[in-house]
């Protein structure tokens, strides 16, 4: 009971986001065609919010498997480092390994990459609970969203703007807390660069390329600090 | 296949690619992690939202009436207020407001 305590106390602060992320995500679904079923199979078994809201976009647009697996590996390819710098704590995780790596998500990440665990839990079953108690509010809040989109009080008509709004709040916070602006400046110019180049329909998978490349032979211009091993 | 099953076969590659990047590093690194594949990770995820800011606005008409000016107004004050509170979610919400009464009320 007291890791239980614990770990929701901790899962506090990812509770209002989430849970408004999520109606955003579960509005943006029904708006495109995707209703509850839809919004409740993508929160349950993807869970990734930046990737679920690109996701619907990619859905309602038919886009190739291809595309879709790009763009999932370049959305959520930070979730690889995530985990690595988690492996020395699920590494060992026994019956819950499997879930606590399913749901790292940057939230979760986020308070639990310090591996401080409360006096007196079990550590496993800690980070465990935390996790679910992400999940669970990612899950309530899309599924709210998907259930009320149809009897707003008010027109819902440019909520899309969230996901533009939740893309560029996250670009000026890493910008703001970044001291080197190169990575960001070749993401924002060299998919312009593509847009223009390849038109609205098929510029993803190009600028992607084109970052990839750039970012590689910038490697020696790039300070990133000391490259640390795991 | 119809739309639906399609949609579900996307849903689920989605859900497939997502767990194979969480669970890669414990299957793949189990002793070092390669120096490249630490500098991506240090340096894509900025790239990354630059790149989804511009997919965002990709249907922007910039050309015609109104020009975008919704987009720009709701965007720049997202950056502003962010810069100023550093609240995700109070950036999002406003910005998000400003641009459904600007569409609905102004343009």
């Amino acid at each position: 009971m007291k890791t239980v305590k614990a770990a929701f106390m901790k899962s506090l602060p990812v509770m209002a986001g989430y849970i408004i992320l999520g109606i955003g995500f579960g509005i943006l679904a029904d708006h495109a065609g995707y209703g509850f079923l839809w919004v409740l199979a993508m929160s349950l078994f993807i869970f990734a919010g930046s990737m679920q809201y690109v996701g619907i976009g990619l859905l309602a647009g038919g886009a190739s498997v291809l595309t879709v697996i790009l763009t999932t590996v370049m959305v959520n390819a930070r979730h690889l480092f995530y985990s690595i710098s988690m492996l020395r704590y699920y590494r060992n995780a026994g019956p819950y390994k499997p879930y606590l790596i399913f749901s790292l998500t940057d939230e979760t990440y986020s308070l639990l990459c310090d591996g401080k665990v409360p006096e007196g839990t079990d550590p496993d079953r800690y980070r465990f609970l935390v996790s679910l108690f992400n999940h669970s509010y990612w899950v309530l809040g899309s599924v709210i969203g998907s259930l009320i989109s149809n009897i707003l009080p008010f027109s819902s008509a440019g909520i899309e703007f969230s996901m533009t709004a939740l893309f560029i709040a996250s670009f000026t916070e890493q910008w703001i807390t970044t001291q080197d602006h190169v990575p960001a400046i070749t993401g924002l110019l060299g998919t312009l660069l593509c847009l223009v180049a390849f038109g609205p329909e098929r510029f993803l998978i190009p600028a992607m390329l084109l970052i990839t490349l750039l970012l590689t032979l910038f490697r020696n211009r790039i300070s990133t600090g000391k490259e640390a091993n795991t | 296949m119809s739309s639906a099953a399609y949609s579900a076969l996307l849903v689920a590659v989605m859900s497939a690619v997502t767990i194979l990047l969480r669970a890669a590093p414990f299957l793949i690194f189990k002793k070092k992690t390669p120096a490249y594949v630490m500098y991506l990770g240090k340096v894509l995820p900025a790239a990354i939202i630059g790149m989804l800011v511009v997919y965002c606005l990709k249907d922007v008409k910039i050309v015609s009436a109104p020009f975008g000016a919704p987009e720009l107004i709701a965007g720049l004050l997202v950056v502003g207020l962010h810069a100023w509170k550093r609240n995700i979610l109070l950036s999002i919400l406003a910005g998000t407001a400003a641009y459904m009464l600007l569409t609905q009320l102004v343009f």
